[in-house]
């Protein structure tokens, strides 16, 4: 990807909510571990994630304690890091790759801190990734990261869980920038999240214009459907996919498939 | 800013656990103050836990090595190690919390089987995460945990020992967060956990403090402690901290101090880690370049730890407290030279720090009068030094 403007890569994210919104649709985020099982078949499970219809890609930089990861996720990492994923790897894969579709990096805060906060946000912003999404960093120790991503124009996505109080929701929602991202359930990535009126509560609860994406334990169409009907702006899938490459069975074909149903079920009434 | 000990310290965790941080917090704030809460413990860690433990003077040892060497008893803890002191308050906390269940994560097993006395003791249920690596080396710490009723959980992922086992443990907290406390068995993870376990463990150091002045007349030269995550370490430490003593905190120095790619062999992250951040603080981390954590190695289970507590990294970095480590080796002739010696048989973590202490003893580094903090008892430690001895070593 080529590099940015100032304010570019963050207006990526902004944008795109604006065009689907327009369309009347949610987006689809997908996460896949970047690396997993290989850096080029990375390249090719993005460009079938681009063909079956994904709205925004997170590339998780795999971390050896991934702590709000389940054992999909987990494995994968493992996986990912074997075969010699690391920081620079990982950058020079973005760079690398030809796509439009707004980029998402997911990982966690030792990684960032090891590489630097100020570099790794720079890294970001010119390799072409928009945003920042690190599960183990809450927004009060986030002081120094929000600035250099402000300054670079990189988006800084932070969750609201459902035991997220209204004080926090606020400082939560007032930081955030791109998404707002929704954790329907206590728990780790992974498993199957029943979805039902209590997310229709909990999007309610968040009064922020900000766009609101739901994660965690999000798999079907089916439950896609009911994200959307609930108010969700976008509905984020990860572990499925993630399984679908540790099969090692069909996988471009299967990724392309799993992301074009999901998608299917992301029209606002 | 809260929790922090200068740069060290913090809370980075997800955002599930925040609320969960700020409860305990503000919990463990009033019950500090909280008289009845603090009788109930005193009670409890005297006459369930076998409180106070004698400061011993190990007469043959101080003989042949030339200074005057004392033991703080914590192997004469019910269950065989401080860990118990820690365990018990936090227990007691989560009760009055209103907590049903608690999860821990255990090395050794010795803070899994003090959980587990704990948790039986007060009508608790507990899950606790063991390394499998830890579970093979240390099987009767399971079978005693399980004993209690506590089920133990081995984890197979990564370097299958400590680590890990924090991860796991974190992982149920993150999911049963409403009726589970999280019952850390170290000063390390999030704020407020490095405060509440250091306060209990303190226990040991305001003992210690009074029985030297007793029979000294004054403080100690120094004090020597091994350090994983640093519980006893900070525990013997603390009420010294504004004295004129000397305070080495020795570290598992493993096969080598040396480094691959995804391993150190060794465990010293106060001598040789990076700054980083691991299990919701920053402190000293070994870690590659990129920050990938490695796994870390040491014949002690309970050493065998990647981390540190984030106010031990700060103490270092003013110069309060010295680092220093001692390798599997000498950490084994320490363990034989203390039974030989003294008939006390300590935990091959607590043999840490004796071997530091045999080692340095005519360096004039250590003064003329030493504590050293007896932290555990070696009777865990049997099977796989016996598997060592007949060559066919397990760990």
């Amino acid at each position: 990807m080529r590099a940015s403007l100032k304010g570019e890569m963050e207006m990526k994210i902004a944008d795109k909510f604006e065009e689907l919104k327009e369309k009347k649709e949610a987006a689809l985020i997908t996460y896949i571990c970047a690396g997993d099982p290989d850096i080029e078949s990375t390249k090719d499970i993005v460009y079938a994630l681009e063909k079956g219809g994904a709205d925004i890609i997170e590339l998780g930089l795999p971390f050896s304690d991934p702590v709000a990861d389940g054992p999909v996720i987990q494995a994968a990492s493992v996986r990912a890091i074997q075969n010699g994923m690391d920081t620079d790897s990982y950058f020079k894969l973005i760079s690398d790759l030809e796509t439009d579709i707004p980029l998402v990096c997911m990982t966690y805060y030792n990684l960032v801190y090891a590489h630097g906060i100020k570099e790794f946000v720079s890294d970001c912003a010119k390799s072409g990734i928009c945003g920042l999404i690190i599960p183990d960093l809450p927004v009060e120790e986030a002081g120094e990261l929000i600035a250099e991503s402000r300054e670079k124009g990189v988006a800084n996505i932070f969750m609201v869980t459902p035991n997220t109080p209204a004080d926090r929701i606020e400082k939560v929602s007032q930081n955030t920038s791109g998404f707002i991202y929704v954790v329907p359930r206590m728990g780790v990535t992974g498993g199957k999240t029943e979805l039902g009126e209590s997310l229709k509560v909990q999007l309610d609860g968040i009064k922020s214009n900000k766009p609101k994406a739901v994660g965690f334990g999000i798999s079907t169409k089916e439950q896609a459907e009911e994200a959307v009907k609930d108010g969700a702006d976008g509905v984020i899938v990860g572990s499925a996919l993630v399984n679908i490459v540790a099969s090692g069975d069909n996988v471009l074909e299967r990724i392309e498939s799993l992301t074009r149903d999901i998608k299917s079920g992301c029209k606002k009434a | 800013m809260k929790g922090y000990y200068g740069k060290y310290g913090g809370q980075f965790v997800p955002e599930l656990l925040m609320p969960a941080l700020e409860e305990l917090d503000r919990e463990y704030e009033k019950m500090r103050s909280d008289k009845k809460f603090q009788d109930e413990l005193d009670y409890l860690l005297k006459d369930f836990g076998g409180r106070p433990t004698p400061l011993y003077h190990a007469p043959n040892l101080s003989q042949k090595y030339g200074i005057k060497i004392y033991l703080k008893r914590e192997d004469l803890v019910h269950g065989g190690a401080h860990k118990l002191n820690n365990a018990l308050g936090q227990a007691l906390l989560a009760k009055h919390m209103g907590k049903k269940r608690i999860v821990a994560e255990t090395g050794a097993g010795q803070h899994g089987t003090a959980t587990a006395m704990a948790a039986a003791r007060l009508g608790m249920e507990a899950t606790v995460y063991m390394g499998a690596k830890d579970v093979e080396r240390q099987k009767m710490n399971v079978y005693r945990m399980e004993l209690m009723g506590t089920e133990v959980i081995p984890v197979e992922t990564g370097s299958k020992t400590l680590k890990d086992a924090i991860n796991e443990a974190m992982r149920d907290w993150v999911t049963n967060v409403k009726d589970t406390h999280y019952l850390i068995g170290s000063v390390v993870g999030p704020h407020p956990y490095p405060m509440i376990v250091r306060d209990f463990q303190s226990v040991i150091g305001k003992e210690a403090r009074k029985q030297i002045l007793e029979k000294e007349g004054k403080l100690p030269d120094s004090i020597v402690a091994c350090t994983g995550g640093g519980s006893n370490a900070m525990g013997i430490f603390h009420p010294f901290i504004k004295d004129d003593v000397d305070l080495f905190a020795v570290e598992a120095g493993g096969k080598e101090l040396k480094e691959g790619a995804t391993v150190a062999y060794h465990s010293a992250s106060l001598c040789e880690g990076k700054e980083g951040i691991l299990h919701g603080a920053h402190t000293k981390v070994l870690q590659n370049k990129d920050g990938q954590i490695l796994e870390s190695t040491s014949i002690s289970a309970g050493l065998d730890y990647a981390g540190v507590g984030p106010e031990l990294a700060y103490l270092v970095n003013i110069g309060r407290l010295k680092p220093r480590y001692i390798t599997d080796d000498m950490a084994v002739n320490a363990f034989n030279e203390l039974s030989r010696k003294e008939g006390i048989i300590p935990a091959l973590e607590s043999s840490h720090a004796v071997g530091y202490v045999l080692e340095n003893a005519k360096s004039g580094e250590l003064g003329e009068t030493v504590i050293i903090n007896l932290s555990g008892r070696g009777d865990k430690d049997l099977e796989s030094l016996i598997k060592r001895r007949d060559g066919n070593e397990n760990s």
